[in-house]
């Protein structure tokens, strides 16, 4: 339980991974399924940028000359989680679209209608 | 100082050549031309992997290749061995038949205006592809793996029917639980470790479990980074995107996706248990027999849904998953043969499954796009030439002597010999598992040699496009050839992975 507690940004960050996780799964909603994707990826870049920090230390800019790395903090989740937003927000255009296309046919956002939509214009 | 070795370029070359294609492809209007572009690219990437293969295996050495100007704990680098080589040969081998072959589905299926967006999609994912497979940075492996998800989801779509679109929702959501649960297992796997780089990252986990640290944080990573994988590459309890998926596709998507597309995830998970986790590890976390148990009961499973399928394709997508499951059952039993076996039937399931989709896909336009077998009846008469790489592609998966599946079936039985506990299971499931793939492919076979003589007029055979027709009789060829001469692809594997370890 301590160790939740000193760890509190990691532990706010797989509870929130935890929510994303299951709206994806279950949520019905459409739209708010991939919001819960976005929540999901989201937690792991806390999570990240978490990790990346030193506390006491700057930013790793390059700032009045000092080129000693203890003055700095990790730059490299800094960078995986630049990487990580990308990739997420590919992949939020790319459902979103999808959606879009979904709701265009169907005229519903809601995934259970959907299929059954679906199912019963195949046994036509 | 070793001197630059030219064909240490080839790993990197062949990735930036299929994301290259990809980039350039929007500038060509013309679909037809973005085919022919691309088919050249697969072909280069082709002779390329080859000329590697050859070089890895007669020098007997692997190498990593750094990218841009940083050394090794800090820079990015590629590893290619003759494992690695020899998937690139599958991934652009099977990739050039399997396009070439459904070229027409394509031009047949996605509309006009559309044909070059699908060239794109295909050159990005044969790209990430050909990265998985060479990747030494597990990051990078993320980035790719979310490449390739979202180029699968773009190529099942492609066809733009509603059925398409549902089956695409469900391929990508369910992907991008297995991706989510991955991008998590990798960041606290970089936070115990403080390495990207897998053979830093691999010193750092021996020695976290040589002194006994962070015992419960690697479970869950080992636990989240491998059933991510797992739902990649639908793994039995996760396979519920293939079946529509691969049906709603065109043809030459399913082909691709089922025949490589989970292979890749499969190979790299295959990777990390080497090169990241090592095989003591893994024992130790007991990850791998969930792994195995899994593996086993999508064996039995993927049959069982199969046999209650009537309509073609998602019979073939449910024999997917228990091919799947006979992977996993030979990585989980974590034996070096074992391993062996699990990597040629990668190789054996990727020739055979993108056959059988191409066949498939052309007896059902043949049968007026009806596809529950009922309809299929007499399609073989119709179109020997597909009906004869249907039937091999059955046989092969059966495990019928002579063809490909019947040796990696073969290497699975003598590897449960060496697996310690799990002998009796190895061989009870694979024997049911043969059993039931018999009693769902034979009598589709059957039932497409059943002459239709109900309307008492005479059958005309169907014409063929060229290309399809030397495609499948390439690949016939080629599963008969690896049925018989299979020892240098045995013997390259296994030394491949002597390497990896």
């Amino acid at each position: 339980m301590s160790h939740l507690l000193i760890n509190y940004y990691e532990a706010a960050s797989v509870i929130l991974f935890g929510i994303g996780f299951m709206n994806l799964l279950l949520q019905n909603n459409l739209i708010k399924k991939f919001i819960g994707l976005n929540i999901m990826d989201t937690a792991v870049y806390l999570f990240l940028a978490a990790k990346g920090y030193i506390t006491g230390r700057a930013a790793p800019i390059l700032s009045n000359g000092i080129i000693d790395a203890d003055y700095y903090i990790n730059p490299v989740p800094a960078g995986l989680v630049l990487t990580g937003i990308v990739v997420s927000v590919s992949i939020t255009a790319f459902s979103l679209a999808l959606v879009q296309r979904l709701y265009k046919h169907y005229g519903t956002l809601n995934m259970d209608e959907i299929m059954r939509l679906s199912r019963e214009r195949e046994g036509e | 100082m070793e001197h630059v070795n030219w064909i240490h370029n080839i790993p990197f070359f062949s990735i930036f050549l299929a994301m290259f294609c990809g980039i350039i492809t929007p500038l060509i209007k013309n679909g037809r031309t973005a085919h022919k572009v691309h088919a050249l690219m697969v072909l280069i990437v082709a002779i390329m992997s080859v000329i590697l293969l050859v070089n890895v295996t007669t020098t007997g050495e692997s190498f990593t290749f750094m990218m841009g100007h940083f050394p090794a704990p800090w820079g990015n680098e590629l590893r290619a061995g003759p494992l690695e080589a020899m998937m690139a040969v599958i991934f652009s081998v099977v990739m050039l038949l399997t396009t070439t072959g459904g070229q027409e589905f394509i031009f047949h299926d996605v509309v006009p205006e559309k044909q070059s967006f699908y060239f794109i999609m295909l050159n990005a994912l044969f790209g990430s592809m050909l990265a998985l497979a060479y990747t030494n940075d597990i990051f990078t492996a993320y980035v790719f793996i979310e490449i390739l998800t979202i180029a699968s989801c773009a190529l099942i779509m492609a066809k733009g029917t509603a059925q398409s679109m549902v089956g695409t929702t469900h391929y990508l959501v369910i992907s991008l639980l297995g991706s989510g649960t991955i991008l998590l297992g990798i960041s606290i796997l970089y936070s115990i470790t403080g390495h990207l780089l897998f053979p830093q990252m691999k010193e750092a986990i021996v020695e976290l479990v040589a002194t006994g640290q962070y015992t419960f944080p690697l479970l869950v990573v080992t636990g989240f980074v491998f059933i991510g994988l797992a739902i990649k590459s639908a793994l039995f309890p996760f396979h519920s995107m293939l079946p529509g998926a691969y049906q709603a596709a065109v043809p030459t998507s399913s082909g691709v996706l089922s025949g490589l597309v989970l292979k890749s995830y499969i190979f790299l998970a295959i990777k990390l248990i080497y090169s990241v986790f090592s095989v003591d590890v893994m024992l130790q976390l007991k990850i791998i027999d969930i792994l195995f148990v899994f593996g086993l009961a999508g064996m039995v499973m993927g049959s069982v849904y199969a046999m209650r399928e009537t309509r073609m394709k998602r019979m073939l997508a449910y024999s997917s998953v228990a091919q799947i499951g006979y992977i996993y059952m030979g990585i989980g039993m974590a034996t070096r043969i074992a391993m062996v076996a699990a990597c040629f039937h990668i190789l054996a399931h990727a020739v055979t499954k993108s056959m059988l989709f191409l066949c498939c896909g052309q007896m059902v336009e043949d049968s007026g796009g009806k596809e529950q077998i009922y309809y299929l009846r007499g399609a073989g008469r119709r179109n020997p030439l597909a009906g004869i790489g249907f039937t091999v592609g059955a046989l092969s998966m059966v495990g019928v002597p002579l063809f490909v599946g019947f040796i990696s079936k073969l290497y699975f039985a003598t590897a449960s010999v060496y697996a310690p506990g799990k002998m009796a299971a190895v061989l009870i499931v694979l024997g049911i598992s043969m059993i039931l793939n018999a009693m769902y492919f034979l009598p589709s076979v059957i039932a497409i040699w059943t002459p239709v003589k109900a309307e008492g007029e005479e059958q005309a055979s169907v014409s063929v496009s060229p290309a399809f027709g030397v495609c499948i009789i390439l690949f016939v060829l080629i599963n008969i050839a690896l049925g018989i001469y299979y020892r240098p692809f045995i013997e390259i594997i296994e030394r491949g992975i002597i390497l990896l370890q």
